[in-house]
């Protein structure tokens, strides 16, 4: 009773029912599920219209934590699940929480065609840069040359660029934030929860157990340094050079574009046209 | 009714069945127009029918067909093993389903599109050439074939099939297919006739038709 | 096929797959999500084309895993839920289909079969798929599987898929074939008032004594959907009575039982078949889906011949009417399984008769339908037999 008193937070938790979380100590995720918690709390959105649905993976386990109507699904089809809600549902708020090998890997079929829909979910990202439940393998977000376990050499890979790909297949907010700039990144989220169509917000988070220990960087402090050192305010990132870019990526919000009509809104529009064309008796 | 079939008497379960076959190529609309059949014969005349089809992966050429069988009781098995009536507007089709005709089956083919014509009583009618010299198009042939059918072979009756006929497209294209539907009429009625066509009849008979 | 008591409704000619459409809308689908796939799509279009009319929604996905988890999430949602597709498509589902049967979401799949395995004969008659039907995702668990052999059952056994995907809170798979998806014939669409809906049981408790997975006598528990104010947790992962992930044996074995018997203690309900000339028979044939209708000529065709010969025809395989077979084996001289692949009911048969009796088969895996003289031919063989 003494912990719901500190923090407006807790009346979010499934927090006597299963805590602790699975996360390791010093991990990023629960540093976004509270960045999620309070865009929610802020915005005052009732927590039985919010439908959080997740696919497999450390940030998939959130679904579990949080007092919402809950889905984890299976492993990258969170999106295909949340559009199903979505569309039978549009009245409510559906959240998908998602990592990088969920989204991008096995996922990114369902990634790209829910960013073409433009169908109102809003996408969290968290982007550790490996695989963390299976224990360290490299993922497609893994920066080149990086270690996982599945490289041990370094990867060779090219890494994908989540806001990129977001972004040209046609979502229509697009953001990225790091878990070091976690006041940025929540209010990125709040606008994500705000805007009518398909948001994504990507979170560079750490993993120092797996990511961090494997690529030197071993305790989660260090990593949230690294993050300090390597995300660039998108205002600065265009005045930089090519070679100024190097090892450093962009933050801030991408795309902001509310001219493309939602997906279920259209739906809806035209459901009601043909069935008015149906009463009417028309061709 | 039912007929005795060789040296099984009729003690019930011998099916009363009439075979029906449209082939040709895919495109030609005979599927639709067997469903048009099927549709006229059961739910207009009261009679039961099944529709079958086979198609290739093509939408368009490559070999089509549909089956439509015919019968006052239940119909169990739904394709066609001994036809009664076969209409085959390729050479293919002809070729390939003629071995399946009863004895006294009606064959009915295309009278430009079958050059080797089969060894066996046939009626040979020019329904693309007819269609495209009377309507002026191609894409009604299936409807030819159909008012050619219902005059020939009696399976249907004419009020059932001008019905459902409407029924199948947009309004727009009743009049033009009344028209071709039509024109099947007229075509079967100078077969009938020993008019202009191709007809290699060895000896007129009942169609079996006459039993249902 | 006996005689079917008289109802009152419309005639109508229409194929088996838009049969589909017509009794999936009747039960009160309001959702389909799916992918082209032959010889399933007109299934896909005919939704299209009505769920809007109806104040439903359709949409096509990017795959078939996308389109099985969307029926998933929009049933969660509180919406009856179909999608169709065949056995590629099919293949692809098995991953959200063993999701839907841990997370007891109640969903109708219509797999109409062509050939395989893999691309196989995309538009050619085939009964392969059963065994995958079956057992096909993978884990423990118990499939309701229906197969209809004629447009009218087409219609019946769609709304019977979607009652008892209701009552158990189960994914139902509904096995059509090629012939029966693109076959013809007049049904009798019953008015509404004649057909029998079953909805899935609303929450008795209030929110904070809810247990979407209580564990009741009869093993259903009540389903609410999301939104209605009973926040709870649905997972993939093995899980206690309110939805969350454990590892706990007792708990483990106690919801593993759960998904087996809420199914085998209403199998009275769901398992559905019919028997033709089966009081005197010496030889019985069984089938199902287009296979039963041939299996049905090549009977009448024994009975014309003198030969005292029955037909079991399943309409629903899975769970599979044992205790029935088992009864037919133990009162006729042989059994033949008639069905168009190479032999995969035949092994559950075989397991029921016991050897109490002969059991043969007749098959065939060319891409055309089994005739009745090929049944009829095996059916003499198997008289011959000692």
């Amino acid at each position: 009773m003494e912990l719901e008193a500190l923090s407006p937070q807790h009346d979010y938790l499934r927090i006597q029912k299963k805590f602790p979380t699975v996360w390791c100590p010093g991990c990023g995720i629960g540093t976004v599920m509270s960045a999620i918690i309070r865009a929610i709390h802020e915005l005052g959105i009732n927590k039985n219209n919010i439908a959080l649905i997740s696919g497999i993976g450390c940030s998939s386990r959130m679904p579990i934590y949080v007092d919402f109507n809950t889905l984890h699904t299976t492993h990258g089809r969170a999106l295909p699940f949340a559009t199903g809600i979505k569309m039978v549902r549009p009245d409510m708020k559906v959240i998908v929480v998602s990592g990088d090998g969920d989204a991008l890997a096995i996922g990114g079929n369902h990634f790209i065609h829910a960013c073409r829909r433009n169908i109102d979910i809003s996408m969290i990202l968290i982007n550790n840069y490996i695989y963390g439940m299976t224990g360290g393998q490299v993922s497609p977000t893994t920066p080149l040359n990086s270690y996982a376990h599945t490289a041990p050499y370094g990867s060779i890979d090219p890494p994908f660029d989540a806001v990129n790909l977001a972004s040209s297949a046609g979502a229509t907010y697009v953001a990225r934030g790091t878990t070091y700039h976690i006041v940025q990144t929540s209010k990125y989220i709040k606008k994500s929860l705000e805007h009518k169509g398909f948001s994504m917000v990507e979170v560079i988070s750490q993993c120092p157990v797996l990511y961090g220990r494997l690529n030197d960087y071993k305790t989660a402090v260090k990593m949230l340094y690294r993050q300090k050192e390597q995300a660039v305010m998108l205002k600065a990132w265009e005045k930089l050079s090519p070679e100024e870019r190097v090892d450093k990526y962009p933050i801030g919000e991408f795309v902001e574009n509310t001219d493309r009509q939602e997906y279920t809104k259209t739906y809806a529009e035209l459901s009601k046209q043909v069935r008015e064309e149906a009463t009417n008796g028309k061709d | 009714m039912v007929k005795t079939n060789g040296t099984v008497k009729n003690n019930g379960f011998i099916e009363d069945r009439y075979e029906i076959r449209l082939s040709g190529s895919g495109g030609q609309g005979l599927i639709t127009a067997g469903v048009i059949l099927a549709e006229a014969i059961s739910v207009g005349d009261g009679k039961n029918a099944v529709h079958t089809q086979s198609y290739g992966p093509e939408a368009r050429g490559g070999m089509a067909r549909c089956d439509v069988i015919v019968s006052t009781e239940e119909i169990y098995f739904p394709e066609a093993t001994k036809l009664d009536l076969l209409l085959a507007l390729t050479q293919k089709s002809s070729d390939e389903y003629t071995k399946l005709l009863k004895d006294k089956g009606i064959l009915i083919i295309d009278a430009n599109y079958v050059k080797h014509k089969p060894e066996r009583p046939y009626v040979a009618v020019p329904f693309v050439e007819a269609t495209k010299e009377k309507l002026g198009l191609v894409v009604a042939t299936n409807v030819v074939c159909l008012g050619f059918i219902t005059q020939y072979a009696k399976i249907v009756s004419k009020k059932s099939m001008e019905y459902y006929l409407a029924e199948r497209f947009p309004k727009k294209f009743e009049e033009s297919n009344l028209k071709a539907l039509r024109l099947g009429y007229d075509l079967a009625k100078e077969a009938e006739t020993g008019g202009r066509f191709d007809i290699k009849v060895e000896e007129s008979y009942e169609t079996e038709i006459d039993r249902l | 096929m006996a005689k079917k008591p008289e109802i009152k409704g419309t005639a109508q000619f229409l194929q088996g797959n838009e049969a589909v459409v017509e009794a999936a809308i009747a039960a009160g689908c309001s959702f389909f999500a799916g992918y082209p796939i032959t010889p399933s799509t007109e299934i896909a279009e005919g939704c299209a084309e009505k769920l809007p009319l109806v104040g439903g929604a359709f949409i096509q996905m990017e795959d078939e895993i996308a389109s099985i988890a969307a029926i998933i999430g929009a049933s969660l949602a509180g919406a009856k839920a179909m999608t169709a597709t065949s056995g590629p498509g099919f293949s692809l589902m098995q991953e959200n289909l063993g999701f839907a049967y841990i997370a007891e979401v109640p969903i109708v799949i219509t797999n109409v079969m062509r050939g395989g395995p893999s691309t196989g004969l995309p538009t050619k008659v085939s009964q392969s798929d059963v065994m995958q039907a079956r057992w096909g995702t993978h884990g423990d668990y118990t499939p309701i599987v229906i197969t209809p052999s004629s447009v009218q059952e087409v219609f019946d056994l769609t709304i019977h898929a979607f009652n008892c995907s209701e009552m158990l809170n189960t994914p139902v798979i509904l096995l059509l074939d090629e012939i029966l998806g693109h076959m013809r014939e007049r049904i009798i669409i019953p008015d509404t008032e004649d057909i029998k809906i079953e909805n899935r049981k609303y929450p008795s408790v209030p929110p904070e004594f809810y247990k979407p997975y209580s564990n009741t006598p009869s093993k259903v528990s009540e389903f609410v959907a999301f939104g209605e104010g009973y926040r709870y947790n649905v997972t993939g992962l093995t899980h206690d009575e309110f939805g969350f992930p454990t590892s706990v044996p007792g708990e483990v074995e106690q919801m593993l039982t759960k998904l087996r018997r809420k199914i085998h203690t209403h199998r009275k309900e769901v398992i559905l078949y019919e028997e033709e000339y089966m009081e005197d028979a010496t030889y019985a044939v069984i089938s199902y889906g287009t296979s039963a209708r041939a299996a049905m000529s090549a009977v009448r065709k024994a009975r014309a011949h003198g030969v005292k010969a029955g037909l079991l025809k399943l309409k629903t395989i899975w769970p599979f009417p044992g205790r029935k077979v088992y009864q037919i084996a133990s009162s006729v001289k042989g059994i033949l399984v008639a069905e168009m692949n190479m032999g995969q009911m035949i092994r559950e048969v075989d397991r029921y008769a016991m050897g109490q009796c002969k059991v043969a088969g007749a098959f065939r895996y060319d891409g055309l339908v089994i005739e009745p003289d090929e049944i009829y031919e095996k059916l003499l063989e198997l008289r011959a037999t000692k």
